[in-house]
């Protein structure tokens, strides 16, 4: 058989049937769910009497309207003061309910993100198909998992059938070698992908990540980088298999049984693309090269070394880009030329399917340890990824670091990612966040985002502005091994 | 799904890269659990000058007076004319609904993200794709004459121009399929429930873990 790649190895095993014009249908074995965009595709199994066809594909979660305060979050649902907010996550619990579908509800301590919940449970496995109506699934691709994703209708779809109607992507490949320097993280290496592909270089196609500098991230540090796959334009990320999956997963509530677990890792050991498999792309960076990023735009592409300036929209070279560049910074308050380490901040935002996995608290509690958060950040918030990590994180004492310096700890959910519960930037606010997306608005009417990596935004807590977090003094050997 | 065949639109133009989801629906919006009323939020933050929130009476706020959609002779559009990379971001199908709900029936851009792509057919909002420099014609031709409409055939698959030009564009032969007949995705493929149970069988046997009540 022709060499393939990862994406058409995991393609070919969940094809159901292939149509002859170019459409095929392919089998999903995990869908998960959140509050957001469910309900009008429950609603339609409903008008139509459909039932899910099989009810332990999918797990829910309600993440993006969650309040993150302890005095809300304890009242559970009836805390949730916005009456649509708490409407729609009531529609996710009774909806769950009624189709028998398994959810962790608000105050389940496995309730989460549901990206962060997914691989934290096992729920996410290598070979597998996994589907949600967002677009941040990519993420589940660092288990070599097919992971994309979809809108309501296919929520909807995927319910009723199982199945996903699609088509084959290309395939690309970014291969990272060498070493990255010490304080740079995933985090950088994807901003820095995303800078030199842009936000549409990966659109119709699956993104491998590949290279010596992948195969030593841990888990989180490939979830993170997959995770942004999308903020490239390509809605499926992937990695490649090796122990350090395996090891991951090994022991989770829904990872396979010990009597199943050998077959299993058999299985998985084929998931990496053959030696010479054709991709259609071939994208290679230097690990050693990538600096610290930090975003300076309304786009992820838009993006600098924290060495940098501020660009000159004029030396774009292209009219629609220069005119996106100047809307970019009249938004952001910034000018062409202005030092990234001069850019001062007003909060300070750590958290999100990117950056709120037990690795990126203890990063960022490395920074944080012994310092105080500068006097002109207004909130410094760090938002755990679910209640187990926020449980682990307590039992490692990161909560006490993080609040001694004048962080406040919150309650696990999506939060200002995308300022859809109650915590969002003012007009005119300026934050490092460790989320994905600094579009306008995104983060609050108004609001100015500054895509970081939790060691850069604990940093930037601190001084109160950006600063390389490369000559800033924190134990970087220690949070590297983490 | 609305069947879309044929339609003399007239078209706007929002010029302006890389638009994204956000900015086609803002996320408070996202909030609510129906299908249908996002329209008078569609470019919520480029078309009002105050913040928005679900439940005000869109007709008490003050208009953006730049804004594109806001000038009368665009009021009616049925045609969008964007720049690439239109539909970033998330998969908030609300983006298309917003669009559908606010009149657009089709979007033509130089290129589109995956998702939206897929959640705007699904919906029956057609999107073409055209060159660059077809595009950037096509902005000039609006913006220089009131009343500009396009004849969209997608039978044909042409955009026809005022003056008779048929720009031909591709659309893919399942997509345009559904659009033409109005068909819904999940009755076309429940019809080969038998062949998803056959590899379910075959799939569930090769990877038993993948099933947790088996």
């Amino acid at each position: 058989m022709a060499s393939q790649t990862l994406y058409d190895k995991l393609w070919a095993q969940h094809l159901v049937t292939q149509r002859d014009d170019g459409s095929a249908l392919i089998y999903i074995d995990r869908h998960l769910l959140h509050e957001v965009t469910s309900p009008q595709a429950f609603e339609g199994l409903r008008l139509a009497g459909r039932k899910p066809w099989r009810r332990d594909a999918n797990l829910a979660t309600p993440d993006h309207n969650v309040p993150t305060t302890l005095k809300e979050r304890s009242a559970g649902n009836a805390g949730i003061l916005d009456d649509v907010s708490r409407i729609q996550v009531e529609t996710l619990d009774a909806n769950c309910e009624s189709f028998d579908i398994e959810e962790f509800r608000i105050n389940d301590e496995r309730q989460g993100i549901v990206h962060v919940v997914g691989p934290e449970q096992g729920a996410t496995l290598p070979g597998m198909t996994v589907v949600c109506g967002d677009s941040h699934t990519a993420t589940h691709g660092a288990f070599a998992a097919l992971s994309h994703g979809i809108g309501t209708s296919e929520v909807e779809h995927v319910l009723a059938t199982q199945c996903l109607i699609a088509q084959k992507m290309k395939n690309m490949q970014v291969r990272v070698e060498g070493k990255l320097g010490l304080g740079v993280t995933a985090k950088d290496i994807v901003l820095a992908i995303i800078g030199r592909i842009g936000t549409a270089g990966g659109t119709g196609y699956a993104i491998e990540f590949a290279g010596s500098a992948i195969r030593e991230l841990s888990m989180e540090g490939r979830m993170t980088i997959c995770n942004m796959a999308i903020e490239a334009g390509a809605r499926v990320g992937l990695v490649a298999v090796d122990d350090t999956t395996i090891d991951y997963l090994k022991g989770r509530p829904y990872a396979p049984s010990a009597e199943q677990w050998p077959a299993a890792v058999e299985a998985w050991r084929d998931l990496v693309s053959d030696e010479g498999a054709h991709f259609d792309k071939v994208v290679e960076l230097d690990a050693a090269e990538i600096e610290p990023q930090v975003t300076w735009g309304t786009s992820p592409e838009m993006v600098a070394n924290v060495s940098a300036a501020v660009p000159d929209p004029a030396s774009a070279g292209d009219e629609t880009v220069t005119q996106g560049m100047t809307r970019a910074l009249e938004y952001m308050g910034l000018s062409a030329g202005q030092k990234i380490t001069d850019i001062r901040l007003d909060k300070v935002f750590i958290g999100s399917c990117t950056n709120s996995r037990i690795e990126d608290l203890r990063e960022a509690a490395k920074v944080a340890r012994g310092r105080k958060v500068a006097d002109n950040i207004q909130l410094a918030m760090v938002v755990p990824g679910s209640g187990l990590v926020k449980r682990l994180a307590e039992a490692e004492g990161l909560d006490k670091v993080f609040i001694e310096a004048g962080f406040e700890w919150r309650e696990p959910g999506c939060s200002m990612c995308l300022a859809m519960n109650a915590d969002k930037l003012g007009a005119g606010e300026r934050c490092a966040s460790t989320s994905n997306r600094n579009f306008e608005g995104r983060q609050g009417y108004g609001g100015r985002t500054h895509l970081v990596s939790p060691a850069m935004a604990a940093a930037a807590a601190i001084e109160g502005h950006f600063v390389d977090v490369r000559s800033y003094d924190y134990d970087r050997a220690d949070a590297m091994s983490a | 799904m609305k069947k879309f065949e044929r339609l003399q639109g007239l078209v706007a133009p929002l010029d302006r890269a890389n638009v994204d989801t956000d900015l086609i629906i803002p996320k408070q919006f996202l909030k609510s659990i129906k299908r249908t009323g996002f329209g008078p939020n569609l470019f919520d933050e480029l078309r009002y000058l105050d913040e928005g929130y679900p439940g005000q009476d869109a007709a008490s706020r003050p208009l953006n007076p730049d804004f594109v959609l806001n000038q009368p002779r665009y009021r009616d559009a049925q045609v969008l004319l964007a720049r690439r990379n239109f539909g970033c971001g998330s998969s908030r199908e609300h983006a298309p609904w917003a669009l559908d709900d606010f009149g657009f029936r089709v979007v033509i851009a130089p290129s589109f993200a995956d998702i939206f792509y897929n959640n705007s057919f699904k919906n029956g909002i057609l999107l073409i794709t055209l060159d660059e420099a077809t595009v950037d014609r096509l902005f000039q031709e609006t913006e220089a004459s009131e009343g500009y409409r396009l004849d969209i055939d997608l039978e044909g698959q042409q955009v026809i121009t005022p003056s008779g030009e048929a720009i031909p564009f591709e659309v893919d032969a399942f997509r345009k399929h559904c659009l033409l007949e109005g068909l819904d995705d999940i009755g076309l493929t429940l019809e080969q429930a038998g062949a998803i149970r056959d590899y379910e069988s075959r799939h569930r046997a090769a990877n038993p873990w993948l099933f947790r009540d088996a």
